[in-house]
């Protein structure tokens, strides 16, 4: 199971760079959305993951999942999403005000 | 009694807060936010007192002890810092009041500076690597949103390109987080220190130190600094001075308490990767800051020179060099601040940031020139002001250690700091004033007074360094001995 999501991350990490390397700022964005829920998985499988459990200690559990990693890429996704929403709208803006949505043309001068 | 501890990020979020519901009244929110930030400096000043009397000591949330459940660790280290940057904010904030435009003071301006101060105050006072991480992302984006503030095109360019960065940094710290939990299982930093001590730095773990070193050299400037002149240098005068006085210091931070607490045990790799790190850093920023003819950039260039300075000192890694480089990570906040302050309105004051257009200010406006001149005396580190003793410290300890190289590029850079702003100093102040007397704008009443606050600051600093020196002396104490930190954290609970 573990190798399984070794490699899903993997290739969404692939797949979130090739976005992420492209001109369009929509892209970009997208790329960093998939990118960050690559990591999510990274961390839940480095706490280990295990079938059919949920992550309680009860008195005499047999089987349990580390509850940890699960409590962080909680918090993690909510950072990530308003990080995404941030920058979408910003995303938004940037269009308004330069006209463009190509990070290449956004070099420009310094003199405005 | 430790309860207290939280207050250095909890009263700013409160009155961060409470703001949101005041947004039409500028004015009011101004002196709420400086009265906020106020009463932290204060309670981290009792903070630092404590620290003294009692020793190190720590707040578990929720009574989970460690190492479960999250915590704050008050160290001199963290709590000197904490009590600077809260008294750099208040200033800041106080500048605000007098000069911002009517719209940056309805538009959350001050919510957000207070969020961008508990986001600071937290990665200071945090014992936890995860805890780290969030109060980071609290700390980015309140600097996300400043940077956004105002209203021009380049702000807006530049904050596409400042928070691409900033999100792919914040990916390699989870990965780096992911892989450290993989390797020890727990998250925090104590019980990481004393199980990498027990275990031994293995290459593994060497690697996801590096990692760290990655994520933490992005945050700070240290080398991968290209993001940093460009956002620095658009925003208004008071955010690039927050953002230049607190921003990379909390990643400097970062890398200060990783690498004294966990991943020491093989500073043949990881301190030498920092000391070529420092050193390309010193001659990049040294060379940006001469380059440029825009004041805005060569202030953002300083900000890169003395990140390299400073990590020269984590470099070498002796006593005197950590306390070196304490010293000079306070007199940094301070003056870095009152540069970007003095820079600001000096544009204000010209209408353009080139130095092409301003000549002759000294004649209109010689407060405004002295206090530069002595900005321009701090950061180069000339005596008796703050910059001094910091730089003789590390000095010192590079002769000491024999590291030669690092010991002539850190002074060559105080030079590089020198020149360019002696540079300003000489086609800004003096020279044949462009404007006459009649034809001056005004310089509004009380702007200049934060700026007077901050050199005030920088010169007490300097000459108070005997008052200083027990506090930073303990910081270097137990930033070396990571074995106080963890019995503290670790330890029978007071």
């Amino acid at each position: 199971m573990e190798s399984l999501i070794i490699i899903l991350v993997g290739v969404l990490t692939t797949v979130a760079i090739y976005l992420v390397l492209s001109k369009n700022v929509v892209r970009i964005i997208l790329g960093t959305a998939i990118l960050s829920h690559a990591v999510h998985l990274l961390i839940l499988s480095m706490g280990g993951l295990k079938l059919g459990t949920v992550p309680l200690l009860g008195e005499e559990a047999e089987t349990y999942v580390d509850a940890l990693p699960q409590a962080l890429i909680l918090t993690a996704i909510v950072i990530s999403f308003a990080v995404t929403a941030f920058v979408l709208v910003l995303a938004y803006r940037v269009h308004q005000e330069l006209g463009t949505d190509n990070v290449g043309a956004m070099r420009g001068s310094d003199d405005e | 009694m430790n309860n207290i501890l939280v207050l250095p990020m909890l009263l700013p979020i409160i009155v961060g807060v409470l703001l949101i519901f005041l947004r039409t009244y500028g004015r009011i929110q101004a002196w709420i936010s400086i009265a906020a930030m106020v009463v932290t400096a204060g309670i981290s000043f009792y903070l630092l007192h404590t620290v003294q009397t009692d020793g190190i000591f720590r707040l578990d949330f929720g009574g989970w002890e460690p190492p479960f459940g999250i915590l704050f660790v008050a160290d001199s280290f963290a709590v000197l810092l904490v009590l600077t940057s809260s008294i750099v904010t208040a200033v800041c904030l106080s500048y605000a009041l007098i000069s911002t435009s009517k719209e940056l003071q309805t538009m959350y301006f001050y919510p957000t500076v207070l969020f961008l101060a508990a986001g600071v105050n937290g990665s200071f006072l945090t014992g936890d690597l995860f805890n780290l991480f969030v109060c980071f992302e609290v700390m980015l984006l309140s600097s996300y949103v400043l940077l956004t503030l105002g209203n021009s095109k380049r702000q807006l360019r530049e904050a596409i390109k400042y928070v691409s960065i900033n999100i792919v940094s914040s990916w390699f710290f989870l990965v780096a987080l992911a892989f450290l939990y993989g390797a020890v299982g727990t998250l925090n930093m104590a019980h990481v220190a004393e199980r990498v001590a027990e275990v031994g730095q293995t290459p593994l773990l060497t690697t996801i130190s590096i990692i760290f070193l990655t994520v933490f050299s992005l945050k700070a400037g240290l080398l991968l600094y290209f993001w940093l002149p460009g956002s620095y240098s658009s925003p208004p005068a008071v955010t690039s001075a927050l953002f230049g006085a607190l921003l990379t210091k909390v990643g400097i931070y970062a890398l200060f308490r990783v690498f004294s607490l966990i991943f020491y045990h093989q500073p043949e790799i990881t301190h030498t990767i920092i000391g070529i790190m420092a050193a390309l850093t010193l001659i990049g920023g040294s060379l940006g800051a001469i380059a440029f003819n825009d004041l805005r950039s060569i202030a953002a260039y300083n900000v890169v020179i003395a990140v390299g300075f400073m990590l020269v000192g984590l470099a070498i890694a002796t006593p005197a060099a950590i306390e070196g480089s304490i010293y000079y990570l306070i007199h940094d906040m301070v003056a870095k601040a009152l540069l970007f302050l003095l820079v600001g309105t000096m544009i204000t004051l010209s209408g353009t940031s080139k130095m092409a257009g301003m000549s002759g200010l000294m004649k209109n406006y010689p407060l405004l020139g002295w206090s530069f001149f002595i900005a321009m005396l701090s950061l180069a580190g000339i005596p008796p002001l703050s910059g001094f003793i910091g730089k003789v410290l590390i000095s010192s300890a590079a002769i000491d250690s024999g590291s030669y190289v690092l010991l002539s590029l850190a002074l060559l850079s105080s030079i590089f700091v020198l020149y360019s702003l002696l540079r300003v100093f000489k086609n800004c102040f003096w020279g044949a004033t462009i404007v006459s007397k009649e034809e001056q704008l005004p310089l509004r009443r009380g702007v200049l007074l934060p700026c007077l606050a901050l050199v005030f600051l920088t010169i007490s600093i300097g000459l108070g360094t005997e008052g200083l020196s027990p506090y930073v002396t303990d910081a270097a104490e137990t930033l070396l001995n990571p074995g106080i930190y963890i019995d503290a954290v670790l330890g029978i609970i007071q």
